[in-house]
């Protein structure tokens, strides 16, 4: 009597549900699956709490059995915050600080990096252990006398605040900046820019049409990065241009009192604006951001994977 | 010999002349460190020791000496304590993020279906990451972990006091401080993907299982690259808008009574205190790769 072969059965699916050094097993892809969407889950949850509440009219926000789907899609919250940010000149100033702003650090930290990792500047070693150091000072201590330099040349309300120290490599995170960008120029072959020397180019001529071409990912890295980290820098830019040039966020951090002054102007009963009114301004506020992600999302991910920044 | 001579001249005048080039690409960079940080700092440092006045044909400074050093440290009542939740808030941040944003990034490390939707919802937080922005979305809702389950509350208060302190500040921030590793966790990925496979499959040969291969290969080949990342992470937290300290010095900046000097010798304080931390992080690392290294031998 033959007895069936249950070992090579249990050893079949032992391997299908624990995996093998090939394949991962169905246990620990489940797992792998519970965990990211659990912690997934929590990281969006105010997102998803900021959609839900901003599209809920009054009547649906008292009501205990509506918590997280609204009866119908209220768009007045929408339409009321987006009076009060006042969007379209808000989203204008976003992105004359935010995106000039980046194009200027990259120009100017991809300039000064080039001349770091191409050439034997006297004093280098102290020149790159300063660049570094920049990063480590908190922006509390500058901004007193960057302001009071800036108003004795009466930059106060213009945006030169944001642009100068941007242009001179002084910008926000900007030793990131350089030390990606010089990690990019060091390692492609300086024959590169030997030949190119050879053929009569300029040094200025072999940065802009060798050098930069190299670094593509680098120069994708900067203006991305520069760029969000400016759309969000509020303290610096409220004190420097708040007043002439408000961004959506310094529109989003008065937002209650700018709600409220418009609503009595216009003589209206209650004036201090719903929970829902205020996630809808939230989420236009950051809207921008969100559409501009869903287009540059893999640059993103991408430039970071090749900033060299792992060492290679 | 003459030729020699001339070739060398030649290479010479060639190196000056990089040295010239090099030099004028760096300059602008030279330029803007004087004005937009050098400056700023020496004019800061002065500004926290001396009164500054605005009067109608210029500013005057007044030497005051310590006295808003003393007046931040022992007259404000708030200071302190702002102080300290800073950095108590730093520095429980600092290591939750580190742990999160590696546990995250190993997860990642593998291909299964989705992965770069998760990827991009992990790293989301980045582009909105505001002052304005956490105050509406995280500060006002954020379930008061204290109110909501009071059993756990009661429990941890017991603890003594260094222990539950910490563990409130991380139950009660525990989304924010999340948000805080969007880019940590891909700088981790990409450095877990250069990583060769075969030094991990040179493991498995000889025995070794996922523990022993984290903390043996994983975490050494780790470490130069957690340490840089956590000095990101710590300089991010601590220039962080709606922190403590931060307000209560950009609140007390345009104080006329004592116009910036107040806000600027709170300033270095900080700053002071963060590079204590900075220095204790790195004496930690430091010591921790000598032990490391030392088992390894």
């Amino acid at each position: 009597m033959r007895r069936p072969d249950l070992s090579a059965l249990s050893v079949k699916t032992r391997s299908r549900l624990l995996g093998t050094h090939e394949r991962t097993g169905v246990l620990p892809a489940a797992a792998r699956y519970l965990v990211l969407i659990g912690i997934g889950f929590i990281f969006l949850y105010p997102l998803i709490y900021m959609i839900s509440n901003s599209l809920q009219s009054p009547a649906d926000l008292s009501d205990p059995s509506v918590t997280w789907i609204p009866t119908a899609p209220y768009w007045d919250n929408f339409r009321s915050a987006f009076g009060a940010l006042d969007f379209a000149n808000a989203l204008k100033n976003s992105l004359l600080a935010a995106v000039v702003t980046a194009l200027l650090q990259t120009a100017s930290t991809s300039f000064i990096a080039y001349g770091l990792a191409r050439f034997p500047i006297p004093l280098k070693k102290l020149w790159i252990v300063l660049v570094i150091a920049t990063f480590f000072i908190p922006v509390e201590i500058t901004s007193v006398p960057r302001y009071v330099l800036f108003y004795r040349y009466g930059f106060v309300d213009t945006l030169l605040p944001s642009y100068l120290p941007a242009l001179f490599g002084q910008g926000l995170n900007a030793a990131v900046f350089i030390l990606v960008f010089v990690m990019f120029f060091q390692s492609y072959p300086a024959a590169l820019d030997e030949a190119a020397a050879l053929d009569g180019a300029g040094r200025f001529r072999i940065y802009l049409r060798i050098a930069l071409p190299m670094s593509r990912s680098a120069i994708i890295l900067s203006l991305l990065f520069s760029s969000v980290w400016y759309w969000n820098e509020t303290a610096q830019s409220q004190m420097y241009f708040g007043n002439t040039f408000p961004t959506l966020m310094h529109r989003l951090s008065e937002f209650s009192a700018r709600y409220s002054g418009m609503m009595s102007e216009s003589g209206a009963a209650s004036t201090s604006p719903t929970q829902a009114i205020i996630l809808a301004g939230t989420m236009l506020a950051i809207l921008p951001m969100l559409l501009f992600y869903l287009v540059c999302q893999r640059q993103f991910i991408n430039s970071i994977d090749q900033s060299g920044i792992t060492g290679e | 010999m003459k030729q020699n001579d001339a070739t060398r001249r030649r290479t010479l005048t060639m190196r000056t002349k990089d040295r010239l080039a090099g030099s004028v690409f760096f300059l602008p960079w030279l330029v803007g460190f004087l004005l937009f940080t050098f400056y700023p700092l020496i004019f800061s440092l002065q500004l926290s020791f001396n009164a500054y006045q605005l009067l109608p044909d210029g500013a005057v400074m007044n030497w005051r000496g310590f006295a808003y050093y003393s007046q931040a440290w022992n007259e404000d009542l708030n200071f302190k304590l702002n102080l300290g939740n800073s950095l108590l808030f730093i520095a429980c941040a600092t290591p939750v993020v580190m742990v999160f944003a590696l546990i995250i990034a190993i997860l990642l490390n593998a291909k299964f279906p989705m992965r770069t939707f998760f990827r991009a919802i992990f790293f989301l937080p980045v582009l909105i990451m505001s002052g304005p922005v956490i105050s509406r979305l995280l500060s006002s809702y954020t379930t008061d972990f204290s109110a909501n389950t009071p059993q756990i509350y009661e429990f941890i208060n017991q603890l003594p006091n260094f222990i539950s302190r910490p563990v409130l500040v991380i139950l009660n921030n525990l989304v924010l401080m999340l948000w805080f590793s969007g880019v940590q966790i891909q700088i981790f990925l990409a450095g877990l993907q250069k990583i060769s496979p075969d030094l991990y499959a040179a493991a498995e040969i000889d025995g070794a299982g996922g523990w022993e291969k984290f903390w043996k290969i994983t975490l050494p080949y780790m470490n130069p690259l957690i340490l840089v990342t956590t000095a990101y992470t710590v300089m991010t937290l601590s220039n962080y808008t709606n922190n403590a300290v931060n307000r209560q010095i950009q609140d007390s900046m345009f104080q006329t009574s004592n116009l910036y000097s107040l806000s600027a010798a709170m300033s270095w304080i900080y700053f002071l205190a963060i590079i204590l931390l900075l220095l204790a992080i790195y004496l930690i690392f430091f010591l921790f790769g000598r032990r490391g290294k030392h088992a390894q031998a």
